[in-house]
């Protein structure tokens, strides 16, 4: 009988950490409410002959400790709790990058050399991997007991998740979103390997024969011609190198951080925000590009000039 | 009911001196066959989905019968059971008794509330009889409001119609306690119980037209195909999560305030004790009231909601869980030099503060955001919500109704089976819902027809726990309704209690008091007193 599900992510250590320590702190409180209430109610039974004289009322200091205390506690776990959090939501700028697609009622996850899978997801030990997941319906929600992680996965955006495994083995991941009929059949594994390991099977999913360039997003940003105007000096439009996660300044002089959701706006609709010192000339691909053409096409710009574009370092 | 007495019982026996009676007494009564019924249907289907979970591959109902039985269960109790059942049923009964007057201010909307909860109850449940609802009672968008296939709208209009019953409720409640107190009722000598329904009032006012605009929406995206919440037409599901917690979030306060102020009654009365720092518990319902209103994100930690307003409502819902705590402290201080008895009312009493204790502290774990990451939409948050609402609520208005029962009534029931079935609800209550704290830890997430077989064993056990639970809440149905007719006379005031209520006679004649009340002492004077 398990009482914890395994335990194969960095951050999942501290997670479990910091449960542990919420059930001390809970197991001490419930037995010192507990505790107090039976001896009360032993010590003051009405057939009981005790000492009834003088009963507070209230009692002011009595009041505030029993305030100050549990709040000063709290305060220590809400911060040790926010600071996991955002470590959970900053995946460093080295994670290898696999496109995860939710649909009624299947995952489907690509690395970044195009090789897909359904229900199952191969990654490396040891490395930081980044999850960029949308959905092509409801809302889904990709979780991961074993990394003590989840992250909702929704329509026309996109939601991040990322991990480093610390264990060799498979790992059931859920859908924990409810999502119609087959919302309890969307399960499936984690499959970590050695980084070797995952090397040869990242190259095993290639057809022989077939041209050396598999990135789709790659092959996508070469195909609809992005390059022609999007040039790294002297282009119509801005530079993409490295533009994921960098401050953009709009020519209405807002800034704004390019993210995923910022990324697919300007391929969907470039007019919505204009970057300063270039013209308002892209045509809107709307309708151009499958959803998952979509993805893949962001999916490549977060790698685009950060010399991560092929393929995962070796 | 043979002596010659007039009292509000024996005031007309006719159909229709029920279903068109003004008296805030019989409103009450009608309340409580209703919600009574209500929480069968809800119960049933849990009955039923808890057999399904027994085997990990449950072959009992198919997977869209499952969604709908799960659905079924939260839209009825959360909607029409938990939300209206203290308020309605006691604090109808009560707020008048207790404040010393005659009947609510506003008689006639206070029927029309009734029938406006019956009309929408009839709405929803009539979607069931014909095909059902498979959203979950969270109704999430755009599953609900485009891709299922369901009666979704029916049962929206249904929560949405109920919805006004609760707003004229708190209105006339709030109204009701302003301007109807006896003379000599100052604000600081009301019972808990009369603070609770106040607090509990303004959040139906502010917090339920919000539901009912969102569901409004969903329908009105259903039927007219607009982009509210739909991605597909430019609309933001993520909205819909908002709306839907800024009501949802208080309406647990408003499930849990009447709880607590029942308990605030039970306590001092069994132990014969003032109540214990009763300033700072009146402060903690406003402050939970208010604070109430401002944590609906920590249902969406893990929605796509941006990371700091993860980090504000952490802390906010850190802050709300104080104003619990200060209660359950007073509520155990009361118990310090007491002279305590262990009637009916008061095992529920404690029962309810073991569990909401379990409850609050669980709470803690979902409001850390790095933990809750990982237990969110587990079962681990179905077991907290539970110790919250069952083991919370329903054993406040259990405790409640046992307590009140010789006044509605005029009857006794066997205190001694009485005291069994809250035995056996506190029992079945934890065999039911703990395990599901560690399944849920260890992955299985909620509204899952089938499950991974490593979960069995918990899932075993809550089921064995759900059958007692059901057992011990057949229990009081039938010996509450043999005492109704059978029952020994109770007596105007069996346990000896103070408050207003008790001054009159067991069941109160139809305008309440013989003499207009005045009152010229504090609340809960039982200093130094014996039982009646
Ligand atoms: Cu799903
Ligand atoms: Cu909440």
């Amino acid at each position: 009988m398990r009482f914890v599900p395994p335990l194969a992510s960095v951050i999942g250590s501290q997670v479990d950490g910091l449960f542990w320590f919420l059930c001390g702190l809970s197991a001490f409180f419930a037995a010192l409410i507990a505790g107090t209430i039976l001896f009360f109610c032993i010590r003051y039974r009405e057939g009981a002959d005790a000492d009834r004289s003088h009963p507070p009322p209230r009692n002011l200091p009595l009041e505030l400790t029993w305030i100050a205390i549990p709040f000063a506690i709290m305060l220590g776990v809400y911060w040790r709790g926010a600071q996991l959090f955002l470590r959970e939501r900053k995946p460093p700028p080295d994670a290898q990058q696999v496109l995860v697609v939710a649909k009624q009622w299947m995952w489907k996850t690509q690395q970044s050399n195009g090789r897909a899978e359904i229900n199952e997801l191969h990654v490396p030990l040891g490395r930081p991997t980044k999850l960029l997941m949308t959905s092509q319906d409801v809302i889904h929600s990709f979780f991961v007991p074993a990394f003590r992680l989840k992250q909702d996965v929704l329509p026309d955006r996109y939601t991040t998740l990322w991990f480093t495994p610390t264990r060799v083995g498979e790992f059931r991941f859920f859908c924990s979103q409810y999502c119609g009929m087959g919302h309890a059949s969307m399960i499936g594994r984690v499959v970590v390997m050695r980084p070797k390991d995952f090397e040869k099977w990242l190259a095993s999913g290639r057809t022989p024969g077939a041209p050396q360039e598999q990135d789709p997003g790659r092959i996508l940003f070469r195909r609809k011609g992005c390059v022609a105007c999007h040039r790294k000096v002297d282009g119509q439009g801005p530079p993409l190198e490295g533009i994921f996660g960098k401050t953009v300044l709009l020519s209405d002089g807002r800034t704004i951080v390019a993210d995923e959701d910022y990324l697919l706006e300007s391929i969907l609709y470039p007019a919505a925000k204009i970057v300063a010192g270039y013209p308002n000339i892209m045509p809107s691909y709307k309708g151009q590009l499958t959803p998952e053409e979509e993805s893949q096409l962001v999916s490549y710009l977060e790698r685009y000039g950060t010399g991560r574009q092929k393929e995962p370092r070796p | 009911m043979s002596d010659a007495r007039a009292h509000y019982l024996n005031a007309g026996h006719s159909m229709r001196s029920w279903l068109l009676t003004k008296d805030h007494k019989r409103i009450a009564l009608l309340y409580l066959a209703s919600v009574t019924a209500l929480f069968f249907v809800g119960g049933s289907a849990a009955v039923m989905f808890r057999l399904q979970l027994l085997t990990p591959h449950g072959h009992l109902v198919l997977p869209e019968t499952y969604n709908k039985l799960f659905t079924l269960h939260g839209i009825v109790m959360v909607f029409f059971f938990l939300v209206p059942a203290v308020p309605t049923v006691l604090g109808n009964f009560l707020i008048p008794l207790m404040i010393g007057a005659k009947d609510l201010a506003f008689p006639r909307i206070n029927l029309l509330s009734w029938y406006l909860f019956i009309a929408g109850a009839a709405l929803a449940l009539g979607a069931t009889l014909y095909g059902g609802v498979d959203t979950g009672w969270t109704f999430y968008t755009p599953y609900s409001s485009v891709f299922s296939n369901t009666y979704v709208v029916a049962t929206v209009m249904g929560i949405f119609v109920a919805g006004f019953s609760s707003i004229l409720t708190g209105l006339n409640f709030i109204v009701t306690i302003h301007k109807m107190r006896a003379p000599g009722l100052r604000w600081f000598r009301l019972p808990l119980f009369v603070w609770a329904i106040y607090a509990t009032s303004f959040m139906f006012v502010l917090a339920t037209p919000v539901l009912a605009m969102a569901l409004l929406l969903v329908g009105l995206e259903r039927v007219l195909h607009l982009g509210i919440f739909n991605p597909a037409l430019g609309g933001d599901p993520l909205l819909f999560q908002h709306f839907f917690w800024f009501y949802s979030h208080p309406a647990v306060y408003i499930m849990v305030l009447p709880a607590m102020g029942v308990i605030s009654e039970l306590i001092p009365c069994f132990s014969r004790r003032r109540l214990f720092g009763y300033e700072f518990v009146v402060m903690a319902t406003f402050g939970i009231a208010f604070l109430g209103f401002l944590v609906w994100g920590h249902h969406m930690f893990v929605s796509g909601q941006s990371a700091f307003a993860g980090l504000v409502f952490s802390f906010l819902s850190f802050v709300v869980a104080v104003p619990s705590a200060i209660k359950v402290f007073n509520w155990t201080a009361t118990l310090y030099k007491g002279r305590i008895r262990f009637h009916t009312p008061m095992l529920y009493a404690l029962g309810f503060i073991g569990l909401f204790t379990i409850g609050g502290l669980t709470g803690l774990f979902l409001a850390t955001l790095g933990v809750d990451v990982h237990v969110h939409d587990t079962y681990f948050v179905i077991a907290h919500f539970h110790y919250i609402m069952v083991g919370g609520s329903v054993m406040a208005y259990l405790g409640g109704i046992h307590y009140w029962w010789p006044k509605i009534s005029g009857k006794m029931y066997p205190d001694a089976l009485g005291r069994w079935a809250a035995v056996l609800i506190f029992v079945g209550f934890n065999l039911t819902f703990f395990p599901q704290f560690i399944v849920g830890y260890l992955g299985m997430p909620r509204r899952f027809y089938m499950y991974p077989p490593e979960f069995q064993v918990y899932n075993v056990f809550s089921t064995a726990g759900a059958s007692i639970l059901a057992l011990g809440y057949l229990l009081p149905l039938g010996y509450l309704l043999w005492s109704f007719w059978y029952g020994p006379d109770a007596g105007d005031n069996p346990w000896g209690a103070s408050g207003l209520e008790w001054k009159t006679s067991s069941p109160p004649p139809v305008r309440n008091f013989e003499t207009k009340p005045v009152v010229d002492e504090e609340p809960y004077d039982y200093e130094g007193g014996r039982y009646g």
